[in-house]
């Protein structure tokens, strides 16, 4: 088996020491600001609303504070230190030529408020990058206004509610499939809709049959992810697309598993209307620890009009401008969305073409496909359909011959220098481990990372005591939970009462 | 470009593995309805070089200008502290920290975040962060619903038009009603109309137009009408003005972008997210906390997810599931590296020199201030020219003068809005006082 580290794996982390706070670190009187003198007179000021003394902020040298966050950054596991296979999350590589597209100055320093005339770089940002999603997905229009996948689920649900209400009713629920990511449902009751679930068959997929009973004069639309959330490409789509605009339904497409068909199937050709895109995902920019991402939703052409604005616009004289679509839903972000996260994605894109984008549909699927086939004796594919850009493994016979549980073996993973696979989710696997290793990963990881799933397993099988054991090479152990969340101590300072 | 590590010869080998011959056989069990059946229309790869230049160019086609311009996103001194620091490759490159083990880094760098959002708001509890100032209003309008059972708002016109016209995509989809409370001589009146009661009264601090608003006005409205107030603050001046905390607000929001993130076009930023022990259960989005590992040792992890989308499904106390977390991360740094004096002397250097502006700027012929009100970083301005126009002519002069203030003003009609931080030299504020005097005169 590879040994984590060098060419092939993944690399454990070195540190270890627990770190105090700066709360612990601080010092009164220490400072790492300066700042020019006040260089015109002072006015002798008495507001209304003053501070009568300081926040209780820390109070550290700039010394500390690199030696603080660099032994914080060493605590922490990064695709830039190794294989991160965490399923429904596309974790590929994040070139560096788009971070430092984002870091130029003309891009970074630019104030939302400029106006277009001094502002057409940023335009022409947000205008190609949205003629290239628009082809990618088969749709008409598109706005990078939503800052994430979830605020792009609520803006296109939002559009589903402007679209039927112009049609004279804005219809009550949602049909979300019973494997949906957590975001569909909240999204749904967060646009006033009730989530209607709707059950996988025997083969992972949509049911048809129920998904017809379930459609009436009183659905808005079904939202639906494909590849799914189990990773399988759903067959049945146009005829499921089909049964809902039968009833005068919408299809949303969240597009967390997008990277699975770039090139190769386009949602509006699946039959899908409202589509969001994960640019952290499939676009490749970082995701900063949790964010920030960017969730930008197409439309097909009569779901235009409500798109929230304003849109860049080529005007007569071909410069480009704002422009309000007619019947918007109105803003869905204090700005134009997470504009360097878009900057990052379209020199993602441009770096690719046409050719590269299927060339990652294609080596992710490989990877995903060539590394399920690896693990096989030890974890059962959840279904038989040949998956796509991930597969949901089960640990459930592991589990029953040995105690081990889904859990433990994601956390000695982590022991071996490997970031650990989804765990648990989607709902209807039991002890399910999602695993996407993507396209940026060498078949020689993907060799390694199997060895260690097998690995795992074998030794649960050989000493099935140990399997609680993991992590113990990580800079902690598993955490109390229970306490945490007991006693909760949020800041520093309830840690001090 | 090419970021796949494949060889021909490892395709070749990997289909083989898998009994296929072609790229194409993956996806053999496809309908052919809706396989693709051309290349996608887009523009053809380039080379890293070419690439660059491509991106810099574009880049090259915004303006550098001197910046006056506020609204939210400011123009502060940004110490490269703190984007070396957080642009370490395991700050940008990890996910959300759903395995501790692996992620004390993140999590603890939240976990100061919280406590440092928690000190400058002067409120218990704050989250790790939402998307921006504008949905971090949205979620307090959902919490405050949620919470009084109650669906009417009442928001202050101060409240930043952007910000409003987020909540108004919210309100006009649930079927809520915001009432709109005027700004009389720049500040909020709190008109009292009993119905329908409100969940939340949401007030700006200072408000859109710069004024510093009476917290107790508003605190006596809430109180009145037994609603949630929130407090939309700006961070960089809670060293120099009372915490939403201390001034008796129920919850503190706002953009956090002067904290640690670039103007960057307005996004990323950061939603401010703050609240009393009472709301804890109720908050939106992650929250850090600390605990012990299996030894014994310190260990930081995601807590009271039960809130949460992923547990609760559709009733979780919100969607959001990815955030902002490393513009969090560089608040923290930029925090620290500030500490109590720095954020004290940044904010009473930006509002000297925006009274020392201010006063220059009024004895131009025909300029004068909206109101009388007291101001702090940012003032409305009456010029005798269409702002629009006058932004535009000082654009060519190499400053972006401010916000045209938006037509739903009636209050301020032809009033230009300019923010002025403790970055702006005192020759760069006499040379914007210069140009503009230079474009009203020319008309
Ligand atoms: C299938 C699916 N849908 C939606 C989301 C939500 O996206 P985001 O985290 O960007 O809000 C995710 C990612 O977490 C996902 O995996």
């Amino acid at each position: 088996m590879a040994e984590p580290g060098g060419r092939a794996a993944s690399s454990p982390l070195v540190g270890g020491a627990t770190e105090p706070t700066l709360a612990a670190l601080s010092v009164p009187g220490r400072r790492a600001w300066s700042m020019p003198e006040l260089d015109v007179p002072p006015t002798p000021l008495d507001l209304p609303e003053a501070n009568g003394e300081a926040p209780p902020l820390p109070e550290v040298s700039e010394r500390d504070l690199v030696a603080h966050f660099t032994r914080l950054a060493q605590r922490n596991f990064a695709v830039d230190l190794g294989a991160y296979p965490l399923g429904s999350c596309t974790m590929k590589y994040n070139p560096k030529v788009c971070d430092w597209a984002a870091e130029l100055p003309g891009f970074r320093d630019l104030h939302p408020a400029t106006p277009a005339a001094q502002s057409q770089g940023a335009l022409a940002v947000l205008f190609e990058a949205e003629r290239v999603l628009c082809e990618i997905t088969g749709m008409a229009r598109a706005t990078f206004q939503p800052p994430a996948g979830a605020s792009g689920e609520l803006t296109g649900l939002l559009i589903m509610r402007a679209f039927h209400r112009a049609e004279g009713n804005p219809r009550s629920k949602v049909i979300i499939p019973d494997s949906a990511h957590g975001t569909n449902p909240a999204s749904v009751s967060l646009a006033g809709y009730q989530a209607v679930p709707v059950p996988s068959n025997h083969r992972g997929m949509v049911d048809l049959d129920s998904l017809r009973r379930l459609v009436d004069a009183d659905v808005a639309g079904l939202m639906l992810t494909n590849p799914n959330t189990l990773g399988l490409f759903e067959e049945e789509i146009e005829s499921i697309a089909a049964v809902l605009h039968a009833a005068g339904a919408l299809v949303y497409y969240d597009g967390a598993n997008l990277n699975a068909v770039l090139g190769i199937a386009r949602p509006g050709d699946m039959g899908f209307d409202i589509v969001h895109s994960n640019l952290h995902k499939t676009f490749a920019t970082p995701h900063g620890g949790g964010g920030p991402g960017a969730g930008p939703v197409a439309v097909v052409e009569h779901l235009a009009p409500y798109l929230p604005g304003p849109l860049p616009a080529r005007r007569p004289d071909g410069t480009l401008g704002w422009e309000m679509p007619p019947a918007s839903i109105g803003r869905v972000h204090g700005s134009h969305g997470n504009f360097l996260v878009v900057v990052r994605a379209l020199t993602y894109m441009l770096a690719l073409g046409g050719p590269g984008l299927r060339r990652v549909a294609e080596r992710s699927v490989l990877n995903a496909r060539y590394l399920q086939s690896l693990i096989t004796a030890e974890y059962d594919p959840a279904f038989p359909a040949p998956c796509m850009h991930e597969f949901v493994a089960s640990a459930a016979r592991l589990k029953r011959e040995t105690g081990t549980r889904a859990l433990d073996v994601a956390k000695a993973l982590l022991d071996l220098g490997f970031h650990a696979p989804t765990m648990y989710f989607p709902l209807i696997v039991e002890e399910a481990l999602m695993v996407e290793p993507t396209e940026t990963e060498s078949p020689e990881t993907l060799e390694a990372l199997a060895a260690a799933l097998l690995a795992v397993a074998g030794r649960a099988r050989q000493d099935p005591g140990t399997a609680h054991d993991h992590p113990r090479r990580t800079p902690v152990s598993r955490p109390d939970e229970a306490r945490a969340a007991r006693k909760p101590v949020l800041t520093w300072f309830m840690e001090e009462a | 470009m090419d970021f796949t590590p494949h060889t021909p010869a490892d395709v070749e080998r990997l289909l083989a593995s898998l009994g296929l011959e072609d790229p194409a056989d993956l996806f053999a069990h496809l309908p052919p309805g809706v396989r693709l059946q051309r290349d996608l229309d887009v523009p053809a790869p380039m080379a890293e070089a070419t690439l660059m230049d491509a991106l810099a160019s574009l880049a090259a086609r915004n303006a550098d200008l001197v910046c006056f311009a506020g609204g939210g996103i400011y123009d502060h001194h940004l110490p490269p502290v703190v984007r070396a620091l957080t642009l370490r490759p395991e700050f940008v490159t990890s996910y959300t920290p759903y395995q501790s083990e692996v992620s004390q880094g993140v999590l603890q760098a939240l976990f100061e975040y919280q406590s440092m959002v928690a000190a400058i708001t002067g409120l218990p509890v704050a989250n790790a962060s939402l998307y921006d100032g504008a949905t971090a209003a949205l979620e307090a309008v959902n919490l405050a619903v949620a919470a009084t059972r109650r669906r009417a708002l009442w928001v202050s016109r101060g409240l930043s038009p952007r910000t409003r016209e987020v909540v108004a995509t919210f309100a006009r989809a649930r079927d809520f009603t915001v009432v709109e409370h005027p700004l009389v001589d720049g500040r909020t009146v709190w008109e009292r109309s009993a119905e329908p009661a409100p969940a939340l009264v949401l007030v700006a601090q200072p408000n859109y137009l710069g004024y510093i608003e009476d917290y107790a006005a508003a605190r006596a409205a809430a109180a009145d009408a037994g609603a949630l107030l929130a407090a939309a603050v700006d961070p960089m001046l809670l060293g120099v003005l009372r915490s939403p905390g201390s001034a008796g607000c129920d919850l503190a929001l706002g953009e956090g972008q002067p904290l640690g993130s670039p103007p960057a076009f307005g996004g990323p930023g950061l939603g401010l997210f703050a609240g009393t022990a009472a709301l804890l259960h109720r908050m939106p989005g992650r929250l850090v906390g600390r605990t012990v590992d299996g030894e014994g040792r310190v260990a930081y992890t995601l807590t009271l997810r039960a809130r949460e989308q992923d547990i609760r499904r559709e009733k979780a106390s919100s969607n959001i599931c990815t955030n902002q977390s490393l513009n969090a991360v560089a608040a923290a740094v930029h925090l620290a590296w500030l500490g109590p004096g720095g954020l004290a002397e940044v904010g009473r250097q930006s509002v000297q020199k925006a009274h020392y502006l201010a006063a220059r700027l009024c004895r131009l012929p025909g300029a004068r201030l909206a109101a009388a009100a007291p101001f702090a970083r940012e003032f409305c301005l009456h010029l005798p020219a269409d702002p629009a126009t006058v932004v535009a002519a000082m654009a060519e002069r190499g400053y972006l003068a401010g916000i045209p203030v938006p037509d739903d003003y009636p209050e301020v009609p032809g009033g230009l809005l300019v923010a002025v931080t403790e970055r702006r030299t005192r020759a760069e504020l006499d040379g914007y006082v210069a140009a503009l005097e230079e474009v009203l005169r020319h008309g």
